[in-house]
Order: structure tokens, then sequence, then C-alpha cells
């Protein structure tokens, strides 16, 4: 019944971002090409034959949209276009490019769809595609949801066919030698005789020319780049102190800013007193914005200084003030009233579960800062008739209408010039920093005002992942599972965030239970469902979004259902596995940690697995129990994207999300008191440093049938795994995050 | 406040309590050197003052008066990388790099005054820089080669 239900809702919810998106919609539409934004500004003896390729006669460009937060994605992009214009890393530069609708992302659909991404049957197929028609049509340009490989691999390889093909024709029509006898190479058209014309060269020909339309795609054996190990464009960059983050900008004339907003998100400024700040050294002024107080000066530290100054009185917090509050109506929403989707209904759980021997358990998934190491800024300059804005932005055609909405601007009239990131995990999907920033340049037109928050102003105002409660029921018999009973709540984070825009979403969340009702077990009674809470603080997609908490309650009760059963972890997740690429990433981390061997006294091993993203990723951890606390000593991670793209980078993101998820759930959690996050620095939400961080080995299997994302499957399973770990290590079950409120850490 | 920065005699005009995060990035524009907390938590801001790893949000610019600083910029350049930053490149340490400049600098620090360092010394020094991203494997190991670099030069 769940299938059929769920299915009904979301096709309302893609009916209706259509019309949100103020657009009707056809099959014209969702077919049709998408005009070249690099064609409005060309210059003589430039081509470009797509969005994402500009050749003059100086240098190739390559445009690499997806926004690099740290994953690697602008050499990954610029790799795929590269692998099929042949051209070589060193003879190009890159440009993030300019907000259009020619960029909108197609991978973001598949998430969007009431389907296992194991599921590649013809519905959830044809269900997809439609998705993806929608996302093209409302311009979905954007990063995020591990989409950045998925929605590139086959786009911008044929991107980079098209612009060889096409520079080939242009070299046939100088040199007289028919295209079918032209090879390319190192960024060259190849003549039979040896010699060799440039792209450069070939530059102010080809732009005459109509881009060759059919391309066919190189098989994979015949790959030079993708698949071997690369070394990242912005790695010297990153090495040397050379590489401009958004924070590093500078923009002739600008001045610097600093913020204090009213930590209780989203409540009013009652009133302020800045006569002391304004008579600081470097103050230029003090000025009211939404929610709070700007200060401009002509140093960020003078405008922090200056803001931390300012007498200000706040109104209440617009959700409950204290977090006890918050965790009371999570407990309060298990009703089914409150039912957002039932994801799953296998089998007859009511009666399966209608005996004495049940096994039930509670579960909690704290709120949880992105915190990345850039804090948020941005620079902005509004004129009368434009707006500029530098800074680090995961959604660029969104940007650009928020502001104009801010200023009154067209959005046409906003240029964006996108930067690197300093982190994300999320964060730099928001836009409330960047509406003071415009908000405070509005106030001075003509002049560029560089925001710079605090740490202290990027912890208040971080939107948290959401929290969840979980709880779940199971029966265990013979030695195995035989029915399971999940049912969580936590208030939907996809209406929070796309509230913030104006964006009203209908329609279950399936952020909700994300990693928990998607994950390809087969049990004789499985159900799975997502109960909304009300709206409480404000949050926002953090790295992996809904999985790591609903993926931490449903793969803890597993194991314990495991244990109850006497079954062996590893064991009976193999049994229930019923996927096979799933399936092979379990076998791969019981092979690589030697499952099943001996360990030795007041040391254990645990086993999670979960899907999300698409990628079925296990993870085993081993741990000591020592006098000092629990130490990780060593983590087993196989997961299966499909194709991996750069195998240096994969391991390292891997690696990498595997810190990020231990470290969380090992020791942050924001709550609010008064209103205000109690969290206010590192000190106080630190996550990993090195002297916890364990060894992490790392296999990436190439099974799935389609190439996904690897920034966020990592993430989820190890909390869980090592949740896992400790209770064979020290028989305690662990069922909330943070878990150093239940047991001390090395 | 006067005192040199890579090298190079520099004078402004700044109070006594600017840290000297602030005076690198925003009086001499010298931002490879970063700010992410400003409470000495992160160590991003990492530089090395006469010849010691210092966090530079920490160090008021009267006690930089007089002192000789050198900052990532400073310790090697694209065309010529100290050991440290070789090995950072050669093991693709960076992710989002944001933390890298610190990290680098602490490491530099760090091997300056323990060549042959254990696994544990890479563990307790390093600890003090935070790495968001979770660059800690690749750091161990970047740290090791640079040791190796230093001791062949």
């Amino acid at each position: 019944m769940g299938r059929m239900r769920t299915i009904a809702r979301r096709t309302f919810l893609v009916g209706s971002v259509a019309i949100v998106g103020g657009v009707a919609f056809g099959t014209y539409l969702m077919q049709r090409r998408l005009p070249n934004p690099l064609e409005n500004d060309l210059a003589k003896g430039e081509a470009t034959f797509n969005p994402w390729v500009l050749i003059d006669s100086e240098k190739v460009t390559l445009i690499t949209t997806h926004g690099d937060k740290g994953q690697g994605v602008m050499s990954a992009q610029a790799a795929l276009i590269a692998e099929e214009l042949d051209i070589e890393f060193g003879q190009f530069e890159t440009s993030f490019g300019r907000p259009s609708p020619a960029y909108w992302n197609h991978a973001f659909a598949d998430e969007g769809v009431p389907f296992k991404a194991t599921d590649d049957g013809i519905v959830a197929e044809s269900m997809r595609s439609f998705v993806r028609g929608i996302t093209k049509i409302i311009a979905m340009q954007g990063t995020g949801g591990s989409t950045s490989m998925p929605d590139s691999f086959v786009k911008l390889r044929e991107a980079g066919a098209v612009a060889r093909e096409t520079l080939k024709m242009a070299a046939s029509q100088k040199s007289g030698v028919p295209v079918a006898e032209l090879g390319t190479a190192k960024g060259a058209v190849q003549l039979p005789d040896g010699s060799e014309l440039k792209y450069t060269e070939l530059a102010e020909i080809a732009a005459g020319i109509d881009p060759v339309r059919k391309v066919t795609l190189r098989d994979p054996s015949e790959w030079r780049l993708i698949g071997k190990p690369m070394q990242r464009l912005d790695i010297i960059g990153k090495s040397t102190g050379t590489l401009d983050y958004g924070i590093d900008v500078s923009v002739e004339g600008m001045v610097h800013a600093a913020v204090r907003v009213n930590p209780r998100q989203g409540g009013s400024m009652t009133g302020f007193e800045a006569t002391e700040a304004k008579s600081m050294r470097g103050v230029k002024d003090v000025v009211d914005i939404t929610g709070g107080i700007a200060v401009i000066a002509d140093n960020s530290w003078r405008a922090m200084k200056a803001a931390n100054a300012v007498d200000i009185t706040w109104g209440d917090a617009p959700y409950p003030p204290e977090q006890a509050a918050h965790w009371t109506a999570l407990a309060d929403s298990f009703g089914e009233d409150q039912l957002d989707s039932m994801w799953r209904d296998d089998g007859d759980v009511d009666t399966a579960l209608d005996a004495a021997e049940v096994v039930t358990a509670e579960y909690r998934s704290p709120y949880v800062a992105h915190a990345p190491l850039e804090p948020l800024n941005a620079i902005v300059r509004v004129t009368d008739d434009q707006v500029e804005v530098w800074t680090g932005h995961q959604v660029p055609i969104m940007l650009t209408q928020v502001v104009a909405g801010v200023t009154g601007h067209e959005p046409e009239q906003v240029t964006f010039h996108n930067q690197f990131m300093g982190g994300s995990f999320g964060h730099r999907l928001e836009f409330e920093h960047l509406k003071q920033a415009v908000e405070i340049a509005d106030k001075m037109r003509g002049t560029p005002v560089k925001l710079t928050y605090s740490r202290e102003e990027d912890f208040a105002h971080d939107f948290p992942r959401h929290i969840a409660m979980g709880r779940c029921r199971g029966k265990v018999e013979d030695g195995g599972i035989t029915a399971i009973d999940v049912q969580i709540a936590a208030p939907s984070v996809i209406t929070s965030q796309m509230g913030r825009v104006g964006f009203s979403i209908p329609g279950p969340d399936a952020q909700i239970a994300a990693g928990a009702w998607n994950n390809p077990y087969k049990i004789e009674n499985y159900r799975m469902c997502a109960f909304r809470a009300p709206e409480l603080a404000p949050v926002s997609s953090w790295r992996s979004v809904g999985a790591p908490g609903a993926g931490f309650i449903f793969d803890t009760f597993v194991d314990e259902l495991c244990h109850a059963a006497g079954a062996d972890p590893m064991a009976e997740r193999l049994r229930l596995i019923d996927h096979d690429p799933s399936r092979k990433v379990l076998e791969a981390v019981a092979e690589m940690s030697d499952w099943g061997s001996d360990l030795g006294e007041g040391r254990g091993r645990g086993v999670a697995f979960v899907e999300s993203f698409g990628v079925p990723t296990a993870e085993v951890i081993e741990v000591s129990n020592t006098d000092r606390g629990i130490k990780i000593d060593r983590v087993f991670v196989a997961c299966d994207v499909g194709t991996i793209v750069d195998p240096i980078n994969f391991e390292n993101l891997v690696q990498g999300g595997v810190v990020y998820g231990l470290g969380h759930a090992i020791n942050c959690e924001i709550t609010y008191r008064d209103g205000m996050a109690e969290q206010t620095n590192y000190h106080a939400h630190e996550a990993m440093r090195m002297y916890q961080c364990p060894e992490i080995f790392v296999r990436g299997l190439e099974n799935g049938s389609k190439i996904r994302g690897i920034g966020e499957p990592p993430v989820p399973p190890a909390g869980p795994a090592l949740g896992n770990a400790i209770f064979a290590a020290t028989g305690q079950h662990i069922r909330e995050m943070p878990f150093i409120k239940s047991i001390d850490f090395v | 406040m006067k005192f040199t920065v890579n090298g190079e005699a520099r004078e402004v005009d700044v109070e006594d309590d600017m840290p000297l995060l602030w005076v690198l990035r925003d009086e001499l524009g010298l931002t490879g050197t970063k700010f992410g907390c400003g409470i000495a938590q992160c160590g991003a801001c990492t530089v090395h003052m006469d010849g010691l790893a210092v966090r530079s949000c920490q160090v008021a610019a009267a006690t930089a008066d007089g002192s000789e600083v050198t900052t990532i910029e400073g310790l090697g350049t694209p065309a010529a990388l100290h050991a440290v930053q070789e090995a950072w490149i050669e093991h693709q340490v960076a992710q989002c790099g944001y933390c890298q400049s610190g990290q680098i600098m602490q490491a530099a620090s760090f091997l300056d005054l323990n060549p042959e360092p254990t696994n544990a010394d890479i563990d307790i020094v390093m600890s003090g820089n935070l790495c968001r991203c979770g660059t800690y494997p690749r750091i161990r190991a970047a740290v090791k080669t640079a040791a190796k670099k230093l001791k062949e030069v």
C-alpha cells in the first residue's frame, strides 16, 4: 500500500514544483537545447561549441560549473571534458562560469523520486526521466546531493567530443585534409604528415562552423584520464597559500562589514545602542538590517570588534527556546496524523510483532552544525543597474533570484562570480548571510561591501542538521531477524530549507527516513514509517542529510537484533541483503577486516551498512576499550560508485567522510537554551582531531550500473559502525549521538 | 608596528591589540594565512614568529612588533616549494584546503624542532590543527615524507 500512496503524493509534488517554478512544461521544453551562455559575450575569434568549452587564439578554457567545496570537482569536471577533447592537464584554464539554465543538474532528479536507488526497473527509470525534465525547465543549477559526477559524466564527455570533432572540421577546412584522416592529441589536431594544428590556431575558423551534433563516446578501455590517478588542478595553490577562497577576494574600494543578527534564529531585534561602537577606530557606520545590526569599517577585525560593542536587545525565538521541548515535540509526533509516509510495508508486521518476545529500542540523533572552516562571507556591490556578488555558493541561479529579491533588480542584472569554498557540508546552500551582505551594500550603492562572519556568528546562524528520534520493534526467530518495524520522527529539512527561499514543498520528505527505508534488505516482515514533527529550529541539509540520523537508527537496531538472535552481525546482514553490489561491499569489508578473527581482550569489531545517494557503503570498525576510554583503531570501508573517476581523490573523500561521520557521532551536537545555540565555537563542537583518527582502509567497487558521487555516502555508516563496535567491546548499547554523553573516548 | 614579514621590513599603523592575523590579511593583503575561529582552536592562522609556530589570531600587534614573521607565502612558492609543501602536493593532502596553510606551517616548524618524529609525536603536535574535511591520514603520511625530504637536503 505504501508504494502506491507515495507515488501518488510524489507525483503531486513534481507537478507542484513545476507550477512554483512559474513555467508550463511539455515535451518541447524538456527536450529543447538551452542557449549557450558563452555565446553572449563571445569576442571575435573566440569559439564555443557548447556551454563548457571556450577557445580563442590564446587559450582553451573549460567551464566547470559544479562548485568546488573541497570535493575536487573542478578537476574531475575538467578531466571528463579533457578525456574526449584530447587535451592534457596544464594545457587549459578553468572557470566556474556564470549562472545559466544551460547548466541544469539532471541528477537532482534521482534523489527526488520515491524509488530505491538500487531499483532500475522501468517505472523507477521513467519517473526519473520525467523529473529530470522538470529540473531542466526550472533551471535547477546546483551542486549537492553527491550529484556532480552523475550529472556530468556523460554530458561533459559529450561536450569534449563535440568540441574535438568540430575542431577537426576546422582543421580540415584549413588544411584540405579530409576529417577522417585527422587525429587529435595534446590540445592539437594531428595531420597525416606528422604536423599539427593547435586548437588555439583553429579557434577563429571553428567559430564560424555550426558545431557537430552527434558524437560517439569512447569505450572505457580507451580512457587516458578517467580511472587513473590525477593531480588535482587546485593542489599546488592549496599547498602554497596562493589559491583565493571567497574570503580572500579583494575588490577595489571595498569596505569591511560584520553583523550581529538575533541568535534566536529568525527572531527580531527590538533595539540597539551603538554610540560606543561608532566612536571606535576605523568604524564608518552602524546600520540596522533585518534581525540585527551591521558595522561597516576599514578592516574585518575592527568591524567585528565594534559589532561586539553594540548593545542590542533581541526578540524571542520563533521556536521552543529550550532543547528539551524539541525532543518532546518529536516524542509527540508518532501519531497517525503525523504520518509523512509509509515507505515499506512488507509482510505482516502487526501479526509478526503481536507476541511477547519483541525487541524494542529508542534512538536519538541530535542537531549538528556544518561549521566549514572558512566562515561565511560575501562581497557585494550594488549599483542602480547592476549587482555583483563574489562568494562561494552551491546554487548559482537561485542566488541571483535571491539577491534580486532584496534589491529590486532583475535576476539577469545580478553578476555572480563563484569562488573556491573552504568547505561547506551544505552550509553554502543557504542565503541568509548573502541577503545581509546585499542589504548592507544596497544602503551604500556603488561601494563594494565585504561581509565576513565571525566564527561565533557562523555557529549562531548555522542551520543545523535536523534532529531525529527512532522507535524500533523487532523479532528474532531461529537465529535470524524475521520482523522489523522502524518508526522515525523528525522535522522536514526540505520544508525548512526551501521555505527560506519561498518554496512550499508538498508531499512526503524522503530525507526523514533516508538511510532506513531504502536499504536493500529483504526481511520477511519489514515496515518503515516516517513521521513529520512540527518545524522547530530552522534546519538545513548537512553532508548526507537524513541518512546519518535515520541510518544510525536503522543500522544500530539491525545490529541489536542480530545479537538478540545470536547471529553474526556480518553473516546476518549478508543473509538479508537482496542486491548484488550491496552484498559485495559487505563481503569486501569482511575480507579486508578479516571479520571473525580474534581481536583479543577488551577489543571489539562492528559493521554497518547504509545506502545513501545510490551508493551502498559498508564499514567495519575496530575499537579498544582502554582505561582512558574507547580508542578507535582501524576502519575498513567499501563502497560502490559504479565508476571511479580519480582513485586518489576518491580515497581521500572516503577517508574524510569517515572522519566527518565519526567525529560528529562522538562529540558534536547543537542544543538550544533561551532560544540560542549553546555551542559558539569549535571548543564546544570539536569533531575529530588527528589524535583520535584511526587508520582508514578504503576499497572502491565498480559493480553498480550507474556512476554515483562519493561526497556523502561514507558519512552515514560511520556512527552506527562505531556504536556497534563499542557494543562488541563493552556490551554497552549506545542509542544516542553524540556518544560522548554515554561513554568516554581516548 | 614595525616587523619583518617574509624577509621584508614592514610598518603598519594599527592598534596594539589588533591580532597579527588581521594585520597580515587586511592591512598587508597576505591572505594565505586563514581566519577560522579567532580563539586558537583551529590553527588555520598558524605562522612562524621568530622561528616558532604561533596562532596569529592570538598574537597582538604589540607583541609581534620587532619580530620576524614567516607566512605560508614566505615558506615556499609554486616555483620554489618548501619540502613540506612538496610532500603535501605528492600526497595530495588537500580537499577544501582551507586549513592546509596552517597545517603546513605547523608541520614545518615541528619538523625543524623534531626532525625524526614518531607517529605519536605527529599526532600530538598536529592535533591543534583542525581539518573539517578529515584529511588527517594524508597529513600524517605527508609529515613523514617531509621529514625524509628535509633529512636529504
